[in-house]
Formats: C-alpha cells, sequence, structure tokens
C-alpha cells in the first residue's frame, strides 16, 4: 500500500484550514433571480427547454413543497435557511453555444484540472492507465461528466458510450431526447412527495446526469460525476438518475468539492437507481464539499436524498460512500429489496472533524422472497464534531427468508467528539434473520505509543491507524478512486491529534 | 563517549515519583540486564528513555550519543536508533505487518536524511530479515499482531528490531508470557542481534531469561533506585536469595 507512505506525506504539509480544493473560479454567470416562487420554477426550466409536461412536473413538486415543513429529527443543529434568500440557478455564461469541449470557457477546463479531474479524452486515457501493483498493466478508463454550480460542462467518451447503447449525458439533455425514458423512471424511486428536501429538489433541479444501461450490456467503463459549487450563495440541485436494464451492469462514481467560503451552502441533490432483472449497479461517492473552518464557520449542508430500487428479480445495488466533507452530512443511501433474491449492499465511511455534524446510514427495506443486504459502517470522529450512524433494516410480511448483517464501528479521536449509533430493526416475518454487530473504540494512547517508538509521527500514526480502519470499505471503491480517498481521509482528520 | 547515560533520574506520574535519582551508564557493545520486583520502576525506566507521554521528569538526565535525549519526541529518538520491544505489543487492525514495516523503517531513514527504501529493495530486506529469524514469510501480510501469539508477537518485535537496526535496544520482559520453547527461539533472535556497534538493555524480573541472553552486567532496582550492580554472577545470587534483601536496602 505505497499510498499510505503518501498520505502520510502529505498531511505532514498540509494546516487544517488549508481545504485543497477550497478556491473559486472567476466567471461569469448566468442566474436565475434570488428566491423561490413558481417563477423560478418556470425560469430553470425554460432554461433547460424543457417540454411542457416536465414543467409541469415541478410545479406540482413545488406546489407540494409549499404544504411541507422541514424535518427535524437528524442529530443535527444548524440556523434556520431562508430559502428565499437563495439562488436556485447559476450557470457559466456560456461565450456561445457549445458543441465540443474546445469551446467550454477555459477557465472551467482549469478548474477541472486543479480539481484532477481529466476533461479531455486524451488526458482521461492518459491519466488512468496504471499499474495495478507488480502485475501487469490494466487499463482503465472513466467517462466524466461534469457539473459545474448548476450546468453539465462536459461529458467525455459520449460516442464510444453510444456504441455499447449506453446512454451518459446530463439529465437535462436526456429530458428532451430521451423523454419516455425519464418519464417512466423520474421520480419512480424517489418521489416527488418524498420528503422536504427531495421535493425541493424536484421543484429546481438544474442539472445532474443520466444513465441508461440496455439489457445485458456491461457498461464498457466506470461513469463519473463531478460536482462542483462556484457561485456564492447558490443552492446546487442536482438529480441523477441511472436505470441498468435487464441483466446489464454499471459502476458509477460520483466526486464533490466546493469552495472555500464564510456563508453555509445548501446542496440537496436526490439520486435514483432502478435496477431491473438480474441487473447490477455499483454507485460509488467521495464527498469533500467544503466542511467550513476551524471555528465551525462556512461550509456546505448536504441534505441529499439517495435511493435505490432492486426491482427486479436477482438484482444488486450497492453503496459505498467515503465522506469527509460538509459542515452538514444528512443522507441515507437506501435500498428497496423488492425483486426476489435482490441484494442490497451499503460500504460507508464517514468522517468528522472540526465542527462538522454528520448523520448518516442507510435503510435497507426487504420486500421480496430471500432478499440479502449487508451494511458495513466506519464512522470516525475527531475535534468536536458528532458523528451518528443512523439505520433502518425492515422485513416485510412476505418477505421471507431475507437476511441482513449490519457491522457499525465507530473509532473516537481525543476527547470532545461524540458518535452515536441508532439502528431501527423491524421484522414482520419469523423467517428473517438479522444480525448487527457495533463497536466503539478510541485510538488509544498505547498505538500511538507504540508507533511513534517505531519511528512515525502522531499525524502519520493516526493516518495508518485509521487506514487499518476503514480498510474493509476502501477495497469496495474502484482503484482510482480508492486511493484519493486514502489520502483525503489522512488529511481531514489533520490536526485531530496532539 | 558512553552510548546511554541516565543521570541522577527522577519521574513522576501525576502525584507518585517512581524514579528517585537513577544513574545507568552503558557503553556500546554491553548487554546489561535490569532486575528487580514488580512496581521497582524498571518499565518506568524503558518507558522514559523511549519517550513515553504521562511521565514528567523532574530532575537529572538522559544522554544517548552525548544528545540530549528528553528534548526529542519519541519518534525522533526512534530515527537516532533507539528501540524499544514492548512488554505487551498493541494490535493494529487492518494494517499489515509489512506495510508498518515499510511505512516505519522509511519513517526514520527519511528523518535521518536518508533515502526511502522503494518496495523492491524493501521486500528483500524485509523477507531477507524474516527468514533468519525463522518468521514465516506469511506473518508480514498479516495485521500487525492481530490474532498472535504471545510468542509470534514477541517475534515480530524482534523482527523489528533486526530490520531497523538500532544502537539501544530496550526490551521491556520479552520473557512475559513466553513457555520456554517460544523463550529460546527469542533469545536466539537478541543474541544474533548482538554486536559490538549496539548496546542492549535486558529488563525482567526472573533470571530464566539471563540464561539464554547473558549479560555483561546486571543492575538490581528496588523503589526507584538503581541499589546494586555486578557481573552476571548477580543474577544467579538474586535467583537464591530473593528481592527481599534489596528491598530492606532500599
Amino acid at each position: 500500500m505505497p499510498a499510505v507512505q503518501e498520505t502520510v506525506e502529505r498531511v505532514r504539509r498540509i494546516d487544517v484550514d488549508q481545504y485543497r480544493y477550497g478556491f473559486e473560479t472567476l466567471i461569469e454567470s448566468d442566474k436565475a433571480p434570488k428566491g423561490l416562487s413558481e417563477d423560478t420554477v418556470a425560469f430553470i426550466s425554460a432554461k433547460k427547454s424543457e417540454p411542457a409536461w416536465m414543467l409541469e412536473w415541478r410545479l406540482e413538486a413545488y406546489r407540494r413543497w409549499l404544504t411541507m415543513t422541514e424535518p427535524k429529527w437528524a442529530r443535527v443543529n444548524y440556523p434556520k435557511i431562508d430559502y428565499q434568500d437563495l439562488y436556485y440557478y447559476s450557470a457559466p455564461k456560456p461565450k456561445k453555444q457549445v458543441t465540443s469541449l474546445d469551446e467550454i470557457d477555459p477557465e472551467i477546463l482549469k478548474t477541472y484540472e486543479k480539481l484532477g479531474i481529466p476533461l479531455r479524452e486524451v488526458e482521461v486515457l492518459e491519466g488512468v492507465v496504471r499499474k495495478d501493483g507488480e502485475d501487469a498493466p490494466v487499463e482503465r478508463r472513466i467517462a466524466v461528466d461534469a457539473v459545474f454550480d448548476s450546468v453539465s460542462v462536459a461529458t467525455t467518451f459520449k460516442e464510444e458510450l453510444k456504441k455499447a447503447g449506453v446512454i451518459f449525458m446530463p439529465i437535462s439533455e436526456a429530458i428532451r431526447e430521451h423523454p419516455e425514458l425519464v418519464k417512466k423512471y423520474l421520480g419512480s424511486v424517489v418521489p416527488t412527495s418524498d420528503n422536504f428536501f427531495a421535493t425541493l429538489n424536484s421543484a429546481v433541479f438544474s442539472d445532474g446526469s443520466f444513465v441508461y444501461v440496455p439489457p445485458g450490456v456491461r457498461c464498457p467503463m466506470e461513469l463519473s460525476t463531478y460536482f462542483r459549487i462556484n457561485e456564492r450563495n447558490t443552492g446546487q440541485f442536482e438529480r441523477t438518475l441511472i436505470i441498468a436494464d435487464k441483466g446489464s451492469y454499471v459502476s458509477y462514481l460520483e466526486g464533490c468539492t466546493a469552495p472555500q467560503r464564510d456563508e453555509n451552502q445548501l446542496h440537496a441533490a436526490v439520486v435514483e437507481l432502478v435496477a431491473l432483472d438480474d441487473a447490477e449497479i455499483k454507485y460509488s461517492t467521495v464527498q469533500n464539499w467544503y466542511p467550513g473552518n476551524s471555528e465551525g464557520l462556512g461550509g456546505i449542508y448536504n441534505f441529499v436524498t439517495k435511493r435505490g430500487d432492486c426491482r427486479g428479480k436477482n438484482s444488486k445495488i450497492s453503496w459505498t460512500q467515503v465522506e469527509t466533507g460538509s459542515a452538514i452530512t444528512w443522507k441515507y443511501p437506501s435500498c428497496i429489496l423488492r425483486g426476489d433474491n435482490s441484494r442490497g449492499e451499503f460500504y460507508s465511511i464517514a468522517i468528522s472533524n472540526g465542527f462538522q455534524q454528520v448523520d448518516s446510514g442507510t435503510k435497507m427495506l426487504h420486500l421480496g422472497k430471500n432478499t440479502t443486504s449487508r451494511i458495513i459502517s466506519k464512522g470516525i470522529a475527531a475535534g468536536r464534531s458528532q458523528n451518528t450512524y443512523r439505520g433502518l433494516v425492515t422485513a416485510h410480511r412476505k418477505a421471507t427468508g431475507a437476511r441482513n448483517f449490519t457491522a457499525c464501528d465507530s473509532l473516537l479521536i481525543g476527547d470532545k467528539c461524540g458518535a452515536h449509533t441508532v439502528p431501527y430493526v423491524e421484522a414482520k416475518n419469523s423467517s428473517a434473520l438479522f444480525e448487527h454487530e457495533a463497536t466503539t473504540s478510541k485510538i488509544s494512547e498505547d498505538v500511538l505509543f507504540y508507533c511513534t517508538q517505531r519511528g512515525l509521527s502522531q499525524e502519520e500514526a493516526v493516518g495508518l491507524v485509521v487506514n487499518g480502519f476503514v480498510k474493509d470499505v476502501l477495497q469496495q471503491l474502484p482503484m482510482e478512486f480508492a486511493v484519493e480517498a486514502q489520502k483525503l481521509i489522512s488529511i481531514s482528520l489533520e490536526g485531530s491529534v496532539g | 563517549m558512553p552510548l546511554l547515560e541516565v543521570k541522577d533520574l527522577t519521574v513522576r506520574v501525576e502525584d507518585n515519583e517512581i524514579l528517585h535519582g537513577l544513574s545507568l551508564t552503558v557503553n556500546k557493545g554491553e548487554v546489561h540486564a535490569i532486575m528487580g520486583p514488580n512496581g521497582s520502576g524498571k518499565s518506568t525506566l524503558s518507558h522514559v528513555i523511549a519517550g513515553k507521554p504521562d511521565y514528567e521528569v523532574t530532575g537529572g538526565e538522559i544522554l544517548f550519543n552525548g544528545e540530549d535525549l528528553l528534548e526529542m519526541d519519541p519518534d525522533e529518538r526512534a530515527a537516532k536508533g533507539v528501540f524499544l520491544a514492548f512488554q505487551y505489543p498493541v494490535e493494529i487492525p487492518g494494517v499489515a505487518t509489512m506495510t508498518f514495516l515499510r511505512t516505519a523503517l522509511n519513517a526514520q531513514r527519511k528523518a535521518r536524511g536518508e533515502s526511502e527504501l522503494l518496495t523492491p529493495a524493501f521486500l528483500k530486506k524485509a523477507y531477507e530479515v524474516a527468514d533468519r529469524l525463522n518468521v514465516p514469510r506469511d506473518m508480514l501480510k498479516r495485521g500487525v499482531n492481530v490474532g498472535f501469539s504471545g510468542g509470534e508477537k514477541k517475534r515480530n518485535e524482534i523482527l523489528q528490531m533486526a530490520l531497523f537496526e538500532p544502537s539501544l535496544c530496550i526490551l521491556d520482559e520479552m520473557d512475559s508470557g513466553l513457555d520456554i520453547d517460544a523463550l529460546r527461539v527469542a533469545a536466539d533472535g537478541v543474541n544474533a542481534l548482538r554486536s559490538p556497534d549496539r548496546a542492549m538493555v535486558v529488563i525482567t524480573h526472573y533470571q530464566r531469561l539471563l540464561n539464554y541472553v547473558v549479560p555483561d552486567f546486571v543492575h538490581v532496582m528496588s523503589k526507584g533506585r538503581v541499589v546494586k550492580s555486578g557481573g552476571k554472577e548477580l543474577a544467579l545470587e538474586l535467583e537464591a536469595s530473593g528481592y527481599t534483601q534489596f528491598e530492606d536496602a532500599a
């Protein structure tokens, strides 16, 4: 694991408040007027040249949202959000109609370059051909969709994916080009009435990714979306919809960063996954939104609804998340195990430092027969942060033979942070078998002394112990992401000891 | 210049003074045994030399190659060549022993201004040392000390000692929890590391270990002081008469 060494070196160079992605890009942007109204919704819909049915769908959601109240049950605290004081749409002002990567504002391309997101296909090719340990070189390519504030600015490898029959494009384009698919699946996993933030998203979402993998197709490359909030006072409401048709397979990666700002920014995304018979979706997230500074000022509110529907028999959905950023994280990537023999997985690393608050976990809803699920959650709390795992596992009356295994491990660094585990388990039939294991541990002085006696600095020692603690989950990530995630983990724990 | 000079050291933990003016001089090539009853301060001495936090040094000094050791962090001391083989080595789940060894060795090399060992060179060296000490290579792939038997943990300590090539090895109760066969294996490993450039301080409660690792000097500690020093025959004398006489002397 050469990355460990790399990690500890990076940590040594970085200060607590140096969020690596905290730069801002100065570009002209095209914004909706501040505040939320039917006009705002119509403005967004018009900007996207949407058909009438889409506008109607949004307005319905908006009207529903007006009747809803913000939920309060999570173990998080934040001042009241003024929804009229936000911009709901911000797009980099295009110099002209964009038809190829060459025409995208070079400032934006530079931003993605700084983030290490290779947008140009040549760079993608060069960037990810790597030697896998001492084995023969493995060629891996990733198609990238980059979303800047509200708009998707570039999607790579489109042509090649098209040949395989895979549709991968900004959702705004999919609404225009594949209305039959969007109409059929949008809101079918997370209905417009689902919850306060999801309903808000349904009304004002501006972009996101759309993926459709046709029957029997194994997507020839990893798909990836990179989200970036740049504009001040903007909410980012992206919407992702992934459909894996019968017998297909797709692996999808999502990365997120934002500039460093004193005010809080709202991010309320919705992700819907649909897996039909014998299909498999693997969804990985490395979330590194700006977490706020060392006094707890600023940072992203990450209030996200992610849900997968194992609609067909023998289908499988696997969520892997590495959460290191955001001032507040409030999300539960979940699986509805509807098809018989379907399987849901949730692998999570949630790290909180400084004043960060995390309330995250999953829901595994067993509806079909012989459905199985597995939950591995690793929570790491440092500084003055609060880290909660909240999970729900249920078996429907008809879900005979349902099985779940849950392991929640928490690691505390220092004595001013908190780790909490809130598992809910409901079995409505007697053949369901649910197992739950939970541990809470502290990085002990003895372990730190042992490591420092062998020549590691305190920071290196913490990095090593934590990377060992999360290893089971890191192994679930695609290799490129695993290395990046490992670095992030150590960086986000910088300053947590001594 | 002596390798290690402990001069009139007094140490407290919270409100209790554990060491009251302890002195010890160790030269390169020598093996010193420190014996004494439980609670006499043997382990405290080893921890303070290695730099464990929570101990307050209220008087005296520790010089290592003439440098003030008390001014250094534990990792700096390690890089200078101080090695402590722990009585109870900790477990680090999820971190492969090989990864740990490589990270630690390279951290030490870097601190000394030496170049880092790249993976192939490191693997060669690690396997060479493991083979020499009869440590199965498979053990290097397991998590650090996770699920190791008492004997395996001690062998892992000796393996690290051999790999890091320190100039001062402190062995804290390395015989505790070992049966006679495991003790012999561990002692063979230690004896193989005896060298004119290296000194060893062997801390033990029982004389038994000293049949295998034969010391040049024996010091008896009682109540935070060295109360008697002598050659290896002193250990045998202790075995016969016990510690009681020294407790009275202290």
